[in-house]
Parts: C-alpha cells; structure tokens; sequence
C-alpha cells in the first residue's frame, strides 16, 4: 500500500530524512519509534504532503503512484489520515460542522454530490459511539478549549468518520492518562481491518500494548536503523535507545 | 434656519444650530493633514455635488427590504427613506418607553425636558462633521428609556437611500436616553437600494445612567457607492455597562469615531469589530474611552482581514485621568493581510497619567497559522477553502458577546459569504 523508498527530505537545506526505506500493506500496524528529533514526526508530515519539507530524493508511493505532486487535501482523498501530535483550535467552527465540510470537500473532489443529511448525523451518531463521544461535546468548537485527551479522541473521531486507507497516528498518547489512552486505542483497533493499516509514531512503549504492531522500526538521525518483531518495542523499553545509537554507530 | 421646518426660532435648539453652523464655517471638512484624518482622505467626496434634501419621497415594499431587517425575530423599527421618516416601514412606541423620531423629540414642548438635559450635551461641539451634522440634521431616532425600564423587544434603526438623487447626503441624528437600571438593545443600519452616490454623515448620542445595559450593534454592509462617518458619542454613569460592536463588510468609505466618557465609577465600556474588507474599500475606526473616574473598565476587540486593495485603519486613544486610579483598560487589534496591494495602519494612543491601572494594548498584523492550515487540508479540505475557514474562524471570536442569537447568526453568515466560505453547515 504505502512504499518508501530512499526518502530525503529536510527543511530549508537541514536534511531531517536521511534515506528512509518503509513499506507497509493492507492489514498491517507498524510502529515507529525512536529518540526526541530523529525525524519521527516529519516523516509523518512528508507523508500527509505539509509544503513546508522539501523532498530531496526518493519517492513516497501510495498504491503504486508516487505522491510527490499532491497537496495534502489531495493526499487525504487518496486515504491519507493523519492524527495531529498538536492538533489545531478552530473557533466557531463546531466539530460536526467541520467534518460535515470535510466529508462533503472528499466527496466534492471524487465527483460526489454533498453527503445527504440524514445520512451525515447516522454516520456521525455511529462514530461517536464507537469512540464514546457524547453529543454535546461534537457542538463545540473544534478543540477549542478540549483536554489532551478530548483533542486526541477527537482526532480518532475525524479518522473513524473519513475512513482512511493509510492512518498515521503521530504521538497520539503524548498527554494521555490511561484511561483516555485506553478509549483512543480501543477506537483505533476497531477501525482495523484488512483493508486499511496504520503507522503508530511513539516515543514509548505504553500505547504499543493496546494497539499491537505487527512491525517496529526504530528512528536515529532520519534513517530507520533497526526493524523487528513487536518484541522490539519491550526491549527498546528496557534498554533505552542508547543502545540503538551505540549499534548504529558501531 | 431654512432647513429648521416647524421649529421656533425661540427654540433653545436653533441656538445651537447656528453655533454649530459658525463652527463649521470656521473649521470645513477635515483634511489629511489633521492627524486624526491621517489616514483617510474625504477629497473625492467633496467633488461630489450632493443634494442635501431630497426633492420627492419614495416609498419601500416590505418585501423589497425584508432582508435588511432582523426579521426573525420581533422588534421595534424606526426607518428612514432617503432621510424621511417611513410611518410605513416603523414601528414606534410610547408604551412606557419612548421609541419614535428625532423631529418629533425636537418640536413637541412634552419631549422638551428630556432635550434640555441630553440634546448636544456629549456631541463634540467643535469636531467639524458633527457640527456639520448639528446644524443641519432634522431626523433621526429619540428612544427614551426611564428608570427600571426596558423595550420589549430590540430596536432597528434603518436608512435607506433609493437614489432619487444622483447623488444625496444624509445627517441623521440619534439621541439615545437609557436611565437608571434600564436596559436597551439597538441594531443600526445603513442601506442603499441602487448605485447612486450616498453620503452619509450621523451623529448618536448615548446616555447611559447609573446601572444602565446598553448593547448597540453597528451592522455597515452597504453597496460600493456609499460612505458612511458616523460619530457615535456616549456619557456612561456609575456602573453602566454599554457595548458598542461594529460589522464593517461593505460600503466606499467608512468613518467609524466612537467615543466613550466615563463619567462615573464601576463602567465597563466595550468595543468589538470585525472588518471584512475587499476591491478599494476603506474602513477608519477610530475609538477614544475616556476614564475620567477611578475603578473602571474598558475593553477593545477589533479585527480586521483585508483584501484586493482594501485599506483599513484602528487608532484606538485612551485617556486615563490622574484621578481614575484602579483602571482596566484593555485594547486589542490584529489584522490579516491577504492581498499584497491591503493596507492597514493601526495605531494605539495611550495617554495615562493615573499610576495604579493596568493597560495593555496590542496590534498584529499577519498571515495565516501554515499549521493551522495545513491541518485542516489534511482533512481533505482545499488550500483556498481552508483559508476562508481559517479566516472565518478569526473573525468569529469576537462574536461572542452578541447577546441577541437571531443577530449572531446573521452575522455569522454574512462572514461566511464575504470569505467564500462553504459552510456546508448550519449556523
């Protein structure tokens, strides 16, 4: 599904991704993780297409056909989903509101006429069940005033409602107590299936125990050093990535 | 004075004109070398030969003008065609409160008490155009509120200009009385009907007595043939509480001078705008709050996005006497540029001789947040779309305090259309 090859890419000259090399298929989980700055959430970026990294070699490739060339909303039709570490305040804009031009701007772009009402609310009334959101909170402003864990439920909610083929979830448990951790994964897992995969980005083990990977990569200095078994995430718990650094160098 | 139709002479109000008119004389129109007129050029009006009484009267359908009131809900309506008073059109009262016209107010010997005491009283007497404005206007709205009173329903002040003259000049003038522990609400409107050139130069006071609530909407959306300065004047008393929001979408040339006094302790005065700006429009607000007794408050929220070759301007003075201690005072100004040939020029002038207040003041001028951006076209929403929505999103906030939700939603709409903003949603 998603194929990266040799992927360089950096900001204003500074080199972040130093060759990457990923491919992940339908039905699969990967995680990535990997010390603070080793390229884990401009990877991320450069995926969903943010205009401000530059790609300076190799291609990112989705079902086959190379990205380079779409802005990011084009990148989110194709089923490019990507769950904000940060995600953005929109005042008076309601949750329901902004998915409803979400959806309808996705259909708009396939040639699609607007979602009929009755069917947006069963969808959105589906959803935030699905992710225990009660209604109340789906009119208020888009995480305008939410807690980390509303903001990141919330991004779950926008990824259960869009669907996406490719899920990247970037740092989704930073700022998560376990509970809020717990709900966010639960929603995720139910969104699997053998159709769509996802890539975890983490910085700990923690959230690995209740969405398990089928692949770990781990980050240093924009390259993917080391690839294993979930197994990986445990060891990369106990011994810290100074020993990835260490394996790296040597 | 001619223009002074039915009024005696003897009348204190045609000494006051003639005042007025001697100050105009001596002063003229205000020109860009005069620091307040800095930033906003009345030249290629005074080309302009208006007619200042219109020959014929015309009348309005409802239906025709429907859509320029706040239809949705009930309210009282106090409406003007081309400076006449449209009966038509109006609904006045005197169940308690007095709701009806300025001319009335002016000539029947019953209303003479309230005009002794409150006509010209805060209406700057040598600032040129509301002299100008002095000697000559002969309509506008009278509301009278009395002690523990408060209108049923909101008040519209609508004038509309149907172009029977090439070109017109308007001087409506409002006086605007609401006493001890009353309570008003006010939507303000200016409307022209075709592309004639409308000039319209209306002054309002605002009494508000001790406790007294005021909320006055200014909703300035009209066609790219008319200007507006408007000069709004208001005398707060003790712990009064009066805000003034100001919608600029539309319109030539627009003067917003709003002045606040704050002749008494515990006032809280606001002022909040959104500007919305495109083609050659051009928008000055320029706010004065006075603090002229200890413990108050006043608060500014202005925001501006301007585009194509739109100017704008925030000059926003605040003047602390040396014996209005323990004051708040609060401004706040930040535009957003999106075409390279908008200006903006703000400007705060604090003059602050008390020494334990708290001023704060602060002005930007930018871009849109690119993360903010790039967040929402992740979702699958265009470049161009996620900027109108982001734009919307900044100008909304200051919608907050609108206390009438029918008023909210108007206006909430009327951002959406000027960003282009598909709201696929119900507001």
């Amino acid at each position: 599904m998603l194929k990266i090859n040799n992927l360089h890419a950096g900001v204003e000259g500074n080199e972040i991704l130093n060759g990457i090399n990923l491919e992940v298929n339908a039905g699969e989980v990967h995680a990535i993780m990997g010390p603070n700055g080793s390229g884990k959430s401009t990877l991320a970026a450069v995926i969903a297409g943010k205009e401000e990294f530059e790609v300076t070699e190799g291609t990112v490739a989705l079902d086959g056909e190379d990205l380079e060339d779409y802005a990011p909303e084009e990148r989110a039709h194709k089923g490019i989903f990507l769950s904000f570490q940060y995600p953005v305040e929109i005042p008076g804009v309601t949750v329901t509101n902004f998915m409803k031009t979400a959806i309808n701007e996705s259909r708009k772009a396939k040639g699609l006429e607007d979602m009929p009402a009755n069917q947006m609310l069963k969808l959105i009334r589906e959803k935030s069940e699905l992710l225990d959101i009660n209604r109340k909170f789906l009119s208020r402003s888009l995480n305008e005033g939410f807690s980390g864990g509303e903001k990141k439920r919330n991004e779950i909610f926008q990824m259960a409602m869009l669907n996406p083929k490719l899920a990247i979830l970037d740092e989704t448990d930073s700022g998560l107590d376990i509970d809020a951790l717990r709900i966010v994964a639960n929603g995720v897992n139910k969104l699997r299936s053998k159709d769509n995969a996802v890539i975890v980005i983490t910085h700990y083990q923690r959230l690995l125990e209740y969405i398990v990977p089928d692949f770990v990569h781990v980050l240093h200095e924009g390259k993917i050093v080391k690839s294993g078994p979930k197994e990986l995430a445990l060891e990369l718990e106990e011994k810290g990535y100074d020993w990835i650094k260490n394996e790296a160098v040597v | 004075m001619a223009f002074e139709n039915n009024v005696d002479i003897d009348h204190p109000v045609h000494d006051v004109r003639v005042e007025a008119m001697k100050n105009f004389e001596m002063k003229g129109f205000p020109t860009k070398k005069q620091e307040a007129w800095k930033y906003t050029s009345l030249n290629s009006l005074q080309k302009v030969d208006f007619s200042i009484f219109p020959k014929e009267v015309n009348a309005l359908e409802y239906k025709d003008v429907k859509k320029y009131f706040l239809h949705e809900i009930d309210t009282y309506k106090i409406v003007f065609i081309d400076g006449i008073y449209s009966s038509f059109l109006s609904e006045t009262t005197h169940d308690g409160v007095d709701i009806c016209l300025m001319s009335s107010a002016l000539t029947k010997p019953m209303y003479q008490p309230v005009i002794d005491v409150y006509f010209n009283k805060v209406a700057s007497k040598d600032e040129s155009l509301t002299t100008l404005n002095t000697a000559f206007s002969r309509e506008g709205a009278y509301i009278y509120i009395p002690k523990n009173k408060m209108p049923k329903k909101p008040v519209e002040i609508v004038h509309f200009a149907t172009g029977n003259e090439a070109s017109l000049m308007l001087q409506p003038r409002n006086l605007i009385v609401v006493e001890e522990n009353a309570e008003l609400q006010i939507i303000e409107r200016h409307q022209s009907l075709t592309s004639n050139e409308v000039l319209t130069n209306c002054v309002t006071e605002i009494f508000a007595g001790d406790n007294a609530i005021v909320d006055y909407y200014k909703v300035q959306n009209d066609t790219a043939s008319s200007s507006l300065i408007d000069n709004t004047y208001i005398d707060q008393k003790d712990k009064s509480v009066v805000k003034v929001h100001t919608f600029s979408f539309g319109g030539k040339l627009t003067r917003n001078n709003l002045n606040f006094y704050q002749n008494g302790e515990y006032i809280d005065s606001t002022m909040k705008g959104v500007t919305i700006l495109g083609e050659k429009q051009h928008v000055d607000h320029h706010t004065l709050v006075h603090h002229i007794e200890p413990n108050c408050e006043s608060h500014q929220d202005y925001k501006g996005i301007y585009g194509e070759n739109s100017t704008g301007v925030f000059n926003g003075k605040i003047i602390v006497d040396k014996v209005a201690q323990k004051t708040n005072a609060f401004q706040q100004n930040n535009n957003i540029l999106v075409s390279d040939k908008a200006t903006i020029n703000t400007k705060p002038q604090l003059e602050i001789f008390a020494d334990d207040v708290k001023c704060s003041h602060g002005c930007t001028i930018g871009q849109l947040d690119e993360e903010a951006l790039f967040y929402l076209q992740s979702r699958g929403i265009p470049k161009k779309e996620a900027r109108a929505l982001l734009m919307y999103a900044f100008a909304n906030n200051v919608l907050e305090s609108v206390r009438i939700p029918e008023l909210k939603t108007r206006i909430n709409k009327l951002i959406a259309n000027k960003l282009g903003v598909r709201l696929g949603f119900d507001l």
